[in-house]
């Protein structure tokens, strides 16, 4: 038995004239607990996989496995996929505390276990005493950890990242690397980093998958 | 607003293309999407496409022409042109002005007086056109100058209704202008006029083009300031229309008249939809903050080019409350006692504070069906993918006028329907005629407010186990909640001002508050007439009131409505 994510001759097209063909095919497994770098130029289609992984692009043809269970009809809510987006799409109206809070809403958590989690949360990024700030009051890599530790709080058995660190400078982008990598060791995440930057994806992945013309290569 | 994101900034995110952004959104539950359409769909099938498809078809299938053979109907027409022309020059000639003094230069108290502009475009035009009846009669403040005949005090109310819009309109362009091309042009030789007549006016150009339209619009179907100031001698189509049924009941006629107003504002409309396009293009080129503290030579002009708007918005006002206090004997409150009786020597067959309280309790419902359902329809435009056609289905009340709405509602729901349905109860047909008028002003507020928040943040919400119900209320309706607030306001005032439609559809005996005034200035006498005034400023109070109150939920955020 496969464990863990398999993506299995997977498709995207977008209607159009003449349509696009964005992921062409694409075969990739990733085990539980491994980090897996999606490597390639922008317009490769990584984001396209991701989106039709995480459910909001629809798949043309093949089929998005989880232990063997095809996922593929699923709605992207109950998935249990994570996804950090480049930008962070925060909500602008909820605190950082109100942001990681969310996904465990959703999971009917009671408001106790939500405070010690969103705390811990926190901590683990680096932002302790940061959960009653607002959003607009936050840096651009405050913002990426929040968003990081939004999407790691409920626990999703698989997490997205879309270039997370690509709206950032890059002297903050070589340092939180470092600790996107440690973080997501430490809560033994299985992770597909989207990212353009072969650093980035050398510092925190454990595997790197290069992507070119909607091909893996 | 708090909600801008980030699309457009040069980042790449997953929706940023177009084409994944339509699949995305396409990808939401379908069922529950053409569910939550059904309703608006079947309100508007009802009460607007049936009726106002019902009276154009009649108009067409009246094969004897003798609307367009009749002299009155070109008559008509010529003064629904040239009203309509004037309308827009002198709106656009104060709007350009204050537009300026009220967006591009920042001083203190400035709120205050974007918002005391506002106000007359919202009031009910019943009150707006017994107002400068009020100021210009020979007996009024202004009565010397003898103004009283003729399209002058026409064409006074309707600037009087739209500069505001163009203020608006050109004030957000001119905000986000460059300073820079202007200090350029200085600098190259230019005289602060010369400046402005060769590079601020043609940057100007598209926001002007979009507003004049958009106020062409307004005064071509203007209906109750024609019908009550322009009596028996200025006629529009509009007029004529209602002519045509109320007095010589002739309904044949009127069909065609409605297909012929029907054609000037699809024409207008065109016209609006090609200057609003460009105006966008204009917008996206340049947007920055143009806007700059006041200086002292500014200030003096800003008092100069305000002021002509603030004698015209203010006078009338001023006129109708005096007229209002003006008794047999001397000053009182005879007028307002008299809002509480039913008057003896009129046509009113109530007290005038039923129909108000008739007036509330049909605004009240109109404005909760028209939000409601503009809700909806705001929020399947902003996630369909045929949302263009949504939107110009949600968008045709606007352009057909609300006489030809209420007549249409006259001719096929006043009568049992088959299945023995009937809903010819002036209590369900007033509200919602109302609604339609006031549904298009509703989703015009929201759908901008709805584009500004992100598919992706929509998303995000989603792959943290959000399901589309939960992400409407967690996400979208606390963003949207304070012009939300607005929209709910706006439709309230719409409709408790609306007399077009309702003038067709509300019944002698149950008349609302703008049709219980128009009643009592057509049977003249000067009680009725004194009771009419009274009335009128307690309508145009509980609008003011209602509209002040939404505007400070607003914020500080520039919409156009």
């Amino acid at each position: 038995m496969v464990t863990g994510l398999e993506v299995r001759d997977v498709t995207v097209t977008y209607p159009g004239t003449p349509p696009v063909l964005a992921v062409d095919g694409v075969n990739l497994a990733v085990a539980q607990g491994e980090i897996v770098g999606l490597l390639g130029p922008s317009g490769s289609g990584k984001s396209s996989l991701l989106g039709a992984i995480v459910g909001i692009v629809p798949l043309t043809s093949g089929a998005i496995l989880w232990d063997e269970v095809d996922v593929k009809n699923t709605p992207v809510h109950e998935r249990g996929f994570g996804l950090v987006f480049q930008d962070g799409q925060l909500f602008p109206h909820r605190t950082v505390a109100g942001n990681i809070a969310f996904g465990l809403e959703m999971l009917g958590v009671s408001r106790i276990d939500r405070e010690k989690r969103v705390t811990d949360a926190l901590t683990l990024v680096g932002l302790e005493g940061f959960g009653s700030r607002r959003i607009d009051e936050l840096s651009g890599g405050e913002r990426q950890r929040v968003a990081l530790a939004r999407s790691l709080t409920p626990r999703p058995r698989l997490l997205l990242l879309d270039e997370p660190l690509g709206s950032l400078d890059h002297d903050l982008r070589d340092r939180l690397a470092m600790d996107v990598r440690e973080i997501l060791e430490a809560t033994g995440s299985t992770a597909i980093v989207v990212t353009h930057d072969p650093d980035e994806a050398d510092i925190i992945c454990s595997r790197i998958v290069r992507m070119d013309r909607g091909r893996l290569s | 607003m708090t909600a801008t994101t980030s699309s457009g900034s040069g980042r790449r995110s997953l929706s940023d293309d177009p084409v994944t952004r339509a699949i995305a959104q396409a990808h939401s539950p379908r069922v529950s999407r053409l569910g939550a359409l059904a309703l608006p769909i079947a309100f508007l099938g009802l009460f607007f496409l049936w009726p106002v498809g019902t009276l154009l078809w009649r108009g067409l299938s009246d094969g004897s022409g003798e609307a367009f053979t009749s002299g009155r109907t070109w008559t008509a027409l010529g003064t629904t042109v040239t009203l309509a022309l004037a309308g827009t020059v002198g709106s656009v000639l104060l709007g350009l002005g204050a537009a300026w003094a009220l967006y591009r230069i920042t001083w203190r108290g400035q709120a205050v007086a974007r918002a005391l502009v506002t106000v007359p475009f919202v009031l009910p035009t019943v009150v707006v056109a017994v107002a400068f009846g009020a100021l210009l009669r020979p007996s009024g403040l202004l009565g010397f100058l003898g103004l009283d005949q003729g399209i002058v005090p026409i064409v006074a109310a309707l600037v009087f209704f739209n500069v505001s819009v163009v203020t608006r309109i050109v004030g957000g362009t001119w905000a986000s202008l460059d300073p820079g091309t202007t200090i350029a042009a200085r600098t190259l030789g230019a005289t602060r006029w010369q400046a402005f007549r060769h590079i601020t006016l043609p940057a100007l150009g598209p926001g002007l083009a979009a507003a004049a339209a958009i106020v062409f619009l307004f005064c071509s179907t203007s209906f109750g300031i024609v019908l009550i100031l322009g009596g028996t001698r200025t006629n529009t189509l509009e007029t004529e229309i209602w002519l045509e049924v109320k007095q010589f009941l002739d309904l044949r006629v009127a069909a065609s008249l409605a297909l012929l107003q029907v054609a000037i504002v699809a024409l207008t409309l065109a016209v609006a939809s090609w200057a609003q396009t460009h105006r966008e293009r204009a917008l996206r080129r340049t947007r920055v903050d143009g806007t700059r503290a006041a200086t002292r030579s500014d200030l003096r002009l800003a008092v100069l080019v305000l002021a002509p708007t603030a004698l015209l918005l203010g006078l009338p006002l001023v006129g109708l409350i005096e007229r209002s206090m003006r008794t047999r004997s001397g000053w009182g409150f005879s007028n307002y006692a008299a809002l509480l009786t039913t008057p003896e020597r009129s046509n009113l067959p109530v007290p005038v504070w039923r129909a108000a309280v008739t007036s509330l309790e049909a605004a009240t419902i109109a404005a909760i069906v028209a939000f409601s359902l503009g809700l909806l329809l705001a929020a399947a435009i902003t996630r369909a993918r045929r949302a263009r056609i949504l939107n110009a289905i949600a968008m045709l009340p606007l352009g057909v006028s609300s006489v030809i709405v209420g007549l249409g509602i006259l001719v096929t729901l006043y009568r049992p329907l088959p299945g023995g349905l009937d809903l010819g109860d002036p209590r369900l047909l007033v509200p919602a005629a109302q609604a339609i008028v006031a549904l298009p002003l509703v989703v015009r507020s929201l759908v901008p407010t709805l584009r500004s928040i992100s598919p992706d943040l929509r998303a995000a919400a989603s792959t943290l186990g959000a399901s589309p119900r939960r992400v409407w209320w967690l996400v979208d309706w606390p963003l949207i909640r304070r012009p939300t607030g607005v929209a709910l306001g706006l439709a309230f005032a719409v409709s408790l001002g609306e007399f077009g439609a309702t003038s067709f559809v509300a019944r002698p005996d149950h008349p609302t508050l703008p049709t219980a005034i128009y009643r009592l200035l057509s049977h003249p006498g000067i009680e009725n007439v004194g009771t009419a005034f009274a009335a009128c400023v307690l309508l145009a109070f509980i609008t003011a009131a209602v509209m002040m109150v939404t505007e400070r939920w607003r914020g500080k955020e520039v919409t156009e409505w």
